[in-house]
């Protein structure tokens, strides 16, 4: 019982925060970063928030993280971080030679009130940045929000930054994927080109943090969006924004900047989301949806009908980011599942205001908290149990405490491989989902029924 | 990559022994811009003080700073796991204006009323050095009201390296010291400090001590125990563990407590069994001791020699780099690695000193690599170089490893076995030996063969 600590009765604790459910907004910065290619991510600060996101990142992908820091020190946390991020632009461009650096801030560097526009300015004027390369950066002060803010910060930071506006337009579409797995964003892009759509996925980190083994080390390896398609999204038919939280800004920018118009969707998790990203998809570059795409989504309908008998009733604790678990909750009730404890980390009074809608029908009563914890969590799958949990790889603990099928889901998994692999969007990632579901929900059916009732065919 | 730069300002915390004369800089911070390897003060005082299982350890700060150090390290705990959870004060905007210190006391009281631990630790991160909270005074008010001791830990990341953050950690655990009853301490009693029971390794080496007829009266802090801590300076010699994490608790109590010192390694036979040898010699009044300390070693060495050969055969040499965050521990590592037949050709420390890059240079082959606070870049370009066949690292370092075709030993906190002690050495042989040979490599374009 190794969360045994965790106590029945629910108190208000506004003073803390206990195992908690989201972490800073660096972290997402620097995921956002390394989804452009040749970006070093550099974190202005100290070094342990860097080895910390790093560290973090690598455990979750099993890949090399590269990212410089200011290193500052009790001089810098007096005087502010100048003289360091001038000294850290020039040191990196000559050793390491990245294409672009994009700078976040910390929790130090943001309470000091260092202007990076300002020093980044004055280290293009004294020569520190090559011809042809570049330095921006998003500010990310970690006591506000999450780490969803920061990739969401970061993302706008690459439009404000780096798109064009030409004038002539282009026949591609935008899409913003949102705070998502590079095996999502592999296969956001694979319907797009089924669908014959031409487009600029940003940030990408696919082939960056799913990267194959070559022999060799790369700094900056294959995957990523480049600088130039950065620049043509100015020039776009339109944007699709998936997952308000994580892409809605950095969309709004773009049409604010080049008036690229967009859309801002829910992340298309499950077969109701999905559909309105391709329907989207669609209407935005003009085109009709392809047969592949209708034998993938037939497939998906064909596993929900088939053991839907599995899923009526059960109940079901949800634990993550607030994109990814609104439209997780939507796809788990429309298989006629009833998420009844759903918390993100979060903060934002808009999450709960969703998810009441969505689970309207359920006819139990549901949980919902934005900006809550998973001590809390845990201690509402005490007073009111569940069938199945979905959570990141903390959720382990209480899924062996409490003898609960645990379905792992979310931000940071530790100790699995498949998200850097296998998608959870588009129908297939709908399919990959139920059977994640379903493997774990008969599983532990075949072990607790009786010999006379074990069943072979299910 | 072999054309890559390396900053001047880096050149003398890189080595080649036999090509340069030795004069390498170190403990200073990390250039501003490297893809440094280093952690935070922060990091260095969580490190040490966490695996005080019955205790609360909150930390005070934005939320990141408690989120990347929940129960990232294997330090085990055969009772309470309080320390497996994570406490933070998640600082919001609000707090940093207004400062953090009614959020603080009002977390403090909560988790002290909810959880009862017997002490409770205050990390500080760097937030809280800026906006200035008078941490202390609400730990006081705290410890005064709940009758617990309740330590601040200054450990705001930027005042300094991950060495300063043990210190930080042992001037709080030396304030737990001296409280509990001693009178029933054996006259021939250590305690065993800078043991941190990753993959149960405390146990081990306390195991043989007693076996020794020797009292272990407190591990500071593998599974360790408030309660235990309080009545450590009832023992009569402290065994010191590791370079850098407790030698400043070991000096305090010393100072303190007259309690000499020796210091130690749990790694490899020779270091092992040294280590027990020390200790038994300051009991000397007592012969037994040694006579014990005799057998346990013959027998323990006889038990596992057998084996260690066999991996030899398969090792012989092969060749090593090591990154590790501590000196000490790569002298014991390359004395172990000699053990398997095995050369070292490049090694690296996050802390090491000066004297401690001396030994290593004495230790090490004519062209080996001896680099501080290196990084990613550096590590592989030697690493393909000195075509090594083992990396021996921490997290960020594995996948680098692997990326190149090498095999990997982890001999940081995310290790699962031990490795300390005899059988750890056997261990260790046997996952080196596992890596090292393992036929995957063979698929790699590294060391790709017809097949
Ligand atoms: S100080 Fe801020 S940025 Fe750094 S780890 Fe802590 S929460 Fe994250
Ligand atoms: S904020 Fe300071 S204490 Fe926290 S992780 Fe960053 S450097 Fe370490």
């Amino acid at each position: 019982m190794l969360f045994r600590h965790t106590t029945n009765k629910v108190a208000d604790r506004k003073a803390l925060n206990v195992n908690p459910a989201k972490t800073c907004q660096p972290i997402g910065a620097m995921y956002a970063a390394l989804g452009i290619h040749g970006c070093l991510p550099h974190s202005h600060g100290s070094q342990g928030c860097c080895a910390y996101h790093r560290s973090t990142l690598t455990r979750h992908y099993k890949e090399p993280v590269m990212a410089g820091t200011s290193s500052f020190t009790e001089g810098a946390s007096v005087f502010g971080g100048q003289a360091n991020l001038v000294q850290a632009i020039d040191n990196i461009f000559t050793i390491y030679d990245p294409v672009v650096v994009a700078v976040h801030t910390t929790c130090l560097s943001e309470t000091i009130g260092d202007d990076i526009t300002q020093i980044t300015a004055k280290a293009k004027e004294s020569g520190k940045i090559p011809e042809g390369r570049y330095v921006f950066h998003a500010s990310t002060p970690s006591y506000v929000g999450s780490h969803v803010t920061g990739f969401s910060s970061m993302t706008k930071a690459m439009v404000d930054h780096f798109a064009e506006k030409s004038g002539k337009k282009r026949r591609q579409v935008n899409i913003i994927p949102g705070y998502v797995e590079p095996s999502d964003m592999e296969e956001i892009k694979r319907i797009a080109k089924l669908m014959k759509v031409p487009c600029v996925v940003f940030p990408d980190t696919s082939n960056v943090l799913n990267g194959p083994q070559t022999g060799k080390y790369e700094m900056f390896p294959r995957g990523g969006v480049t600088i130039e398609e950065l620049k043509t999204t100015g020039d776009s038919l339109g944007t699709l924004g998936l997952g308000k939280l994580a892409s809605g800004p950095a969309a709004r920018a773009l049409d604010t900047k080049c008036k690229v118009a967009c859309q801002v969707l829910d992340l298309p998790i499950g077969l109701k989301a999905t559909d309105r990203f391709v329907d989207a998809l669609r209407n935005m570059a003009g085109v009709n949806v392809s047969d592949d795409i209708n034998i993938e989504r037939g497939k998906l309908l064909d596993v929900i009908t088939d053991m839907h008998q599995y899923f009526f009733g059960k109940k079901v604790a949800l634990i993550g980011d607030p994109d990814q678990l609104i439209s997780l909750t939507e796809f788990l009730v429309s298989v006629d599942m009833w998420p009844i404890h759903i918390v993100t980390g979060t903060p934002g009074k808009k999450f709960e205001k969703r998810i009441r809608e969505i689970t309207e029908d359920i006819p139990v009563p549901v949980n919902v908290k934005a900006g809550g914890d998973m001590f809390m969590w845990h201690q509402w799958i005490k007073n009111d149990p569940v069938d199945l949990m979905m959570g990141n790889t903390y959720v382990k603990y209480i899924s062996r405490d409490e003898d609960i099928p645990f379905v792992r889901f979310g931000f940071p998994i530790l100790d699995r491989i498949g998200h850097s692999y296998f998608p959870t969007v588009g129908y297939r990632g709908g399919l990959r989902i139920l059977e994640k579901i379903l493997d774990v929900l008969l599983d532990r059916q075949d072990r607790d029924s009786p010999e006379e009732s074990f069943e072979l065919v299910m | 990559m072999s054309t890559i730069h390396i900053l001047e300002e880096r050149q003398r915390q890189i080595y080649q022994k036999g090509k340069q004369p030795f004069d390498m800089i170190c403990d200073k911070v990390s250039i501003a811009g490297s893809v440094s390897q280093r952690a935070c003060v922060f990091c260095g005082s969580r490190v040490v003080l966490y695996p005080i299982a019955d205790a609360l350890h909150l930390v005070h700060g934005p939320i990141g700073c408690a989120a990347y150090t929940w129960d990232i390290r294997g330090a085990l705990s055969s009772g309470p796991q309080l320390h497996r959870l994570s406490f933070s004060t998640d600082l919001t905007e609000t707090d940093v204006i207004f400062g953090g210190e009614t959020k603080l006391y009002k977390a403090l009281t909560q988790l002290i009323d909810e959880h009862n631990p017997k002490a409770a630790f205050v990390y500080s991160t760097c937030i809280v050095g800026l906006i200035g909270d008078d941490v202390t005074s609400v730990c006081k008010k705290v410890a005064k009201e709940k009758g617990i001791p309740v330590l601040p830990v200054h450990s705001e990341g930027f005042k300094g390296t991950k060495k300063d953050g043990y210190k930080a950690a042992c001037d709080a655990l030396f304030e737990l010291i001296g409280k509990g009853p001693v009178d029933h301490i054996s006259p021939y009693s250590i305690n065993i400090l800078g043991e941190f029971n990753i993959g149960g390794e405390a146990w081990i080496i306390r195991d043989y001590y007693e076996r020794m007829g020797i009292e272990v009266v407190s591990v500071m802090t593998g599974d360790g125990r408030v309660d235990d801590a309080g009545k450590s300076h009832g023992a009569k010699l402290n065994v010191v563990q590791c370079s850098g994490s407790m030698t400043h608790l070991a000096l305090a109590m010393e100072k303190k407590y007259k309690i000499p010192f020796i210091r130690v390694s749990y790694f490899g036979i020779e270091d092992m069994a040294q280590a027990l040898y020390d200790t038994a010699a300051h009991f000397k009044e007592n012969p037994a001791i040694m006579k014990n300390t005799r057998e346990l070693v013959r027998e323990e060495i006889s038990g596992m020699y057998p084996q260690l050969k066999k991996y030899r055969t398969d090792l012989e040499g092969k060749k090593a780099a090591i990154y590790v965050g501590g000196a000490f521990k790569a002298f014991s590592l390359i004395k172990a690695l000699k053990h398997l037949g095995m050369t070292t050709v490049l090694v690296g420390s996050q802390t090491g000193s000066k004297d401690d890059y001396e030994i290593l240079r004495q230790m090490c082959d004519e062209g080996t690599v001896i680099v501080d606070d290196a990084n990613p870049v550096e590590l592989s370009k030697y690493l393909i170089e000195k075509d090594a066949d083992l990396f021996i690292g921490g997290v960020k370092e594995r996948p680098i490893a692997y990326k190149l075709g090498v095999g990997f030993c982890d001999h940081n906190h995310e290790r699962k076995i031990p490795l300390a002690g005899f059988v750890g050495m056997l261990n260790f042989a046997k996952e080196v030996h596992a890596t090292v040979t393992s036929p995957v490599w063979q698929l790699t374009p590294r060391r790709e063969r017809s097949y």
